[in-house]
C-alpha cells in the first residue's frame, strides 16, 4: 500500500546511478561502459516510477516508457559502433582508441 | 517490520549487490549475467510501486531483448578478460571515484531533503496508476503523439545500426 516513505526509493535509485558512474569511469571495455550506462537509465526510471506512484500521476510512467525506447535505440547503436570499432581496430578497450585525440 | 518493508530491502539489496557486480567483473559475460538480476531485482521493485505493465515491461525489454543483444556482441567479438583490473588502481580511476563519491554526496543530499508528496489519495490513486489499462489509456489518448515520435526514433536508430554493421557502403 506504499506505506514507506518515497526516500527509500530515491536513496536507492541514488546509489545505483553511483555505481553506475564509477563504472563508466573507471572501466575501460566499452561493452562494460555501456551496460553502466543502462544502469544509470535504469536509476533514472526508478525515480520517474516512484515519483509517478507516490504523486498518483500517470506522466512517470509514460516518461519511463519512452526512455526504454530510448535505450533500446541506443542498444542498438551503440553495439553496432562496438563491431564497428573491433572491425577497424581489433579492440574494444576505450584507451586504445585515440584517433580524434590530440 | 511489515512486509513491504522487508521486500523492499531484500530487493534493494539485490539490486545493488548486482550493480557492484557489474561494474567489478573482469569477464563481461559474467558482467550480463549480473546485469539481468539486476533488471530482475528492479522489476521486483516496479512491482511494490504498483507498476505492473512497467514490470513486466522490463523484464521483457531490458533482461530479454537488450540484453540478448549485448551477450551476442560479446559472443561476436570473442573477448577475453579485462586486465587492467588486476593492476593497482591509476590516478585516473582514484579521482574518478572521488569525483563520483562527491556526486552521490549531493544526489542524496538532495533527495532526502526533497518535498514529502506522499498524500493518502494519490497512495489511493497509485493502485490503479499502473494497471496495463490505465497506461495504454495515457498512452494511446493524451501521449499518442509522443508515442509516433518515439517510433521515429526506433526506426532511425534500426536504420542506423544496419548502416554501422554494413561492411561497404554503396
Amino acid at each position: 500500500m506504499l506505506s514507506l516513505p518515497i526516500e527509500y526509493y530515491l536513496v536507492l535509485s541514488a546509489v545505483i546511478f553511483l555505481i553506475g558512474a564509477v563504472g563508466v569511469i573507471t572501466r575501460r571495455n566499452a561493452i562494460i561502459i555501456f551496460m553502466c550506462i543502462e544502469l544509470m537509465l535504469n536509476a533514472v526510471n526508478l525515480t520517474l516510477i516512484a515519483f509517478s506512484q507516490y504523486l498518483g500521476n500517470m506522466v512517470g510512467q509514460i516518461m519511463v516508457l519512452m526512455v526504454m525506447t530510448v535505450a533500446a535505440a541506443e542498444a542498438a547503436v551503440g553495439l553496432a559502433i562496438v563491431l564497428a570499432l573491433f572491425r577497424n581496430k581489433q579492440t574494444v578497450y576505450l584507451d586504445e582508441v585515440n584517433l580524434l585525440k590530440w | 517490520m511489515n512486509i513491504e518493508l522487508v521486500l523492499f530491502l531484500v530487493l534493494g539489496l539485490l539490486a545493488v549487490v548486482s550493480a557492484l557486480m557489474v561494474v567489478s567483473r573482469k569477464s563481461p559475460i559474467a558482467a550480463t549475467m549480473f546485469l539481468v538480476m539486476h533488471f530482475m531485482a528492479l522489476g521486483g521493485l516496479y512491482l511494490l510501486l504498483h507498476a505492473q505493465f512497467m514490470a513486466v515491461v522490463q523484464v521483457l525489454v531490458y533482461a530479454g531483448a537488450i540484453m540478448v543483444l549485448v551477450v551476442f556482441v560479446i559472443m561476436l567479438l570473442n573477448l577475453g578478460d579485462e586486465q587492467s583490473l588486476s593492476e593497482k588502481v591509476t590516478k585516473r580511476e582514484t579521482s574518478g571515484i572521488a569525483l563520483s563519491m562527491l556526486l552521490g554526496g549531493a544526489l542524496i543530499f538532495a533527495v532526502t531533503r526533497a518535498v514529502r508528496p506522499h498524500t493518502s489519495d494519490a497512495a489511493a490513486a497509485a493502485l490503479n496508476n499502473g494497471t496495463i489499462e490505465a497506461v495504454g489509456k495515457a498512452l494511446f489518448t493524451t501521449y499518442v503523439f509522443p508515442f509516433e515520435m518515439i517510433s521515429l526514433v526506433l526506426l532511425a536508430a534500426a536504420v542506423g545500426a544496419v548502416v554501422l554493421t554494413k561492411r561497404h557502403l554503396v
